[in-house]
């Protein structure tokens, strides 16, 4: 015997929906936690980055203690929290004597784990340190850049590994209409030997400059700190081609209130609402014009005739 | 994409890549290092800028707003793609007959009252249900209730969709295109989720059950309440016999058998000897009389009185001899 469930509110058949494999995908979300021991550097690099990517981040405060992402059983416990928070990237720090300072960026398909890089955190700068004109600082969600300076992120295979995965992180959502108006943040990587990356956070700056194009200012803003690559896990070859999978046709939106005739073409359909004539406000009318006040003014003024319907003469 | 010749550009994700820059030799201190990493992030994204602010842009209230073109850098998705979901059953047969689907209005002209009603719902228009009186058809049976025929022929027509529905959730579950509010939960399947059927459970078994679970109660299942129709637990087991107790002066026979019946019990599980030499001895004695009474019974009648007693003899515990193994 089968029972079918379905949700009872609203609420919750949207989020259901909202969870639910789309076509074109919207942006990922992550989830930032830590393990059993931390240090205070990456404590403070967790709540950055954390406060970087706050409009789809989920941070976990506690302590967790069997999450392992590089062993085989370890991973359970970040599935099923990606499968509880729908977060298809996480961001696990922990710290030890052999791994001091250590972040494990991982990304999940299908909520199981898909790939991991680990990376150390050395000579981090928090965003506190930088001081600089606060009108400056970008706003919360806007739309990066990104750039990626060296060759070693082409050549080194860890490196593009880790290039891929900090695009994935850092890029937002796919947008297809940007306010230009609106660009103010900027993300640099610079690969600095073959296992060790700059990154820092800038706004932008545009400057007035003689073509429509600006000129732009870097001025750093965010937390600065070197990754220098671990370990990394890629996906076996037959997950990583599922994953890629795309359509190429796009769902083609279906446009209301428009149609097509032979004769007279593209027609569309406007709907207005009930005009309640008697009920709408009138704007700007002078105070003599109203009809209340001239008849008032006409019984009122029954003896003054003439002097009446001078005043409507003028008003006119 | 490639506007200047060392930088790749990607304008859907904003994203710019200097392949050929490497640091010819190690930065001398970290600012050196930054400030070269600032400027060449400076180039970069200066470049993206140009690209983007020359794209064709539309007047906004907030500001210039430009289409980005698709990102090219092929990223893994987060969930598989979503499968077609399989046509139900109407549908198939509804693009079979080639049924198109009318749009209908929500408000219908009712003529009973004369008013525009709902099309479905509380207080539809050209309700049935409704109806006060139905006029008999000559099928009809002369006492059959057609108002309760009504509802019966309802109730069956809700099960009938109802299991249609199922049916068509299930062909999707199988196709793997389940839609995402809602589950199935399958709720006569074993904990294991073998295909084992579970065996039925007959009412004797049930009342085994029942009553071994009272009995491992504290006070043995005696004082809990029973339901109507439960019939009482039946004792299993040895009961304990209890002696009479006027039985004559003194040690009684039955108490002597039973007194004798434990000690024989306790003696033979202590006793370790192959051979018990006294028993042995009593039953050769024991054959040797009878012999001789057999030849003297047939000489003299009257031997009841001259035949030996049998007397009950306390076996000797061997102290100190034996071997005292494992005592029960």
């Amino acid at each position: 015997m089968l029972k079918v469930k379905t949700p009872k509110t609203g609420k919750a058949r949207r989020e259901l929906d909202k969870r639910a494999p789309k076509l074109v995908e919207t942006g990922k979300k992550t989830l930032i936690l830590h393990g059993t021991k931390t240090s205070g550097v990456l404590n403070s690099v967790l709540t950055q980055i954390y406060h970087i990517t706050k409009e789809n981040a989920l941070r976990f405060s506690r302590k967790n203690e069997d999450v392992r992402p590089f062993e085989s059983g370890g991973e359970a416990s970040l599935e099923f929290f990606s499968l509880k928070t729908d977060c298809s990237m996480f961001v696990y720090g922990s710290h030890s004597k052999k791994r001091p300072d250590n972040l494990v960026i991982g990304r999940t398909y299908d909520h199981h784990i898909y790939d991991l890089v680990e990376v150390g955190v050395e000579n981090f700068k928090p965003l506190e340190s930088f001081s600089y004109d606060k009108k400056l600082a970008p706003k919360a969600g806007s739309k990066p850049f990104i750039a990626f300076i060296g060759e070693g992120f082409d050549s080194v295979e860890e490196l593009k590994h880790l290039k891929e995965v900090l695009l994935d992180l850092f890029r937002g959502e796919v947008v297809e209409n940007l306010n230009l108006a609106g660009v103010d943040r900027a993300y640099v990587c610079t690969a600095v030997s073959l296992n060790r990356v700059f990154f820092t956070h800038c706004a932008l700056q545009l400057k007035r400059s003689g073509t429509i194009v600006p000129r732009m200012e870097l001025v750093e803003v965010g937390p600065s700190m070197d990754f220098v690559v671990r370990r990394h896990r890629l996906p076996n070859e037959g997950l990583r081609r599922e994953a890629m999978k795309t359509t190429r046709d796009k769902p083609k939106k279906k446009e209301k209130n428009v149609s097509k005739d032979v004769i007279e073409g593209k027609i569309g359909k406007v709907y207005i609402p009930d005009q309640k004539v008697g009920e709408m406000a009138l704007p700007n009318k002078a105070k003599g014009v109203k009809r209340e006040r001239r008849e008032a003014k006409l019984r009122h003024g029954d003896g003054n005739e003439y002097a009446s319907k001078k005043q409507k003469e003028d008003s006119e | 994409m490639e506007t200047e010749p060392q930088f790749q550009i990607e304008l859907g994700n904003l994203m710019a890549f200097d392949l050929h820059h490497n640091f010819p030799s190690p930065p001398s201190s970290r600012e050196e290092l930054v400030k070269e990493c600032l400027k060449r992030g400076t180039e970069l994204v200066q470049a993206i800028a140009n690209t983007l602010f020359n794209l064709p842009s539309t007047v906004d209230v907030d500001g210039p707003l430009v289409k980005l073109p698709l990102p090219t850098t092929r990223l893994p998705r987060e969930k598989p793609l979503p499968k077609p979901k399989p046509p139900t059953k109407w549908e198939v047969f509804a693009k079979a007959r080639g049924i198109k689907n009318r749009k209908k209005d929500k408000i219908v002209y009712d003529e009973q009252t004369g008013t525009w009603k709902r099309r479905y719902g509380y207080d539809r228009a050209n309700d049935e249900d409704k109806v006060p009186i139905i006029d008999a058809k000559i099928t009809d049976e002369p006492g059959e209730d057609p108002f309760a025929k009504k509802r019966a022929d309802k109730k069956k027509k809700i099960e009938k969709q109802e299991k249609n529905r199922s049916q068509n959730l299930k062909e999707a579950a199988k196709a793997g295109a389940l839609p995402s509010h809602v589950q199935l939960a399958a709720t006569a399947l074993p904990i294991t989720g073998s295909q084992v059927v579970p065996k039925k459970v007959t009412k004797e078994e049930l009342g085994n059950v029942a009553g071994m679970a009272a009995t491992s109660t504290a006070s043995g299942g005696k004082f809990d309440k029973k339901l109507p129709g439960e019939k009482p637990a039946k004792h299993k087991g040895k009961y304990r016999k209890f002696l009479p107790v006027v039985e004559g002066k003194g040690m009684g026979s039955q108490e002597r058998a039973q007194t004798e019946k434990v000690l024989n019990k306790l003696f033979s599980k202590n006793s370790h000897e192959m051979l018990n030499v006294n028993k042995a001895v009593n039953m050769y004695n024991v054959k040797k009389e009878k012999k001789r009474k057999n030849k003297e019974g047939k000489s003299s009648p009257s031997s009841s009185k001259l035949k030996p007693k049998k007397t009950l003899k306390k076996k000797p515990l061997n102290k100190g001899s034996s071997k005292k193994g494992k005592a029960k």
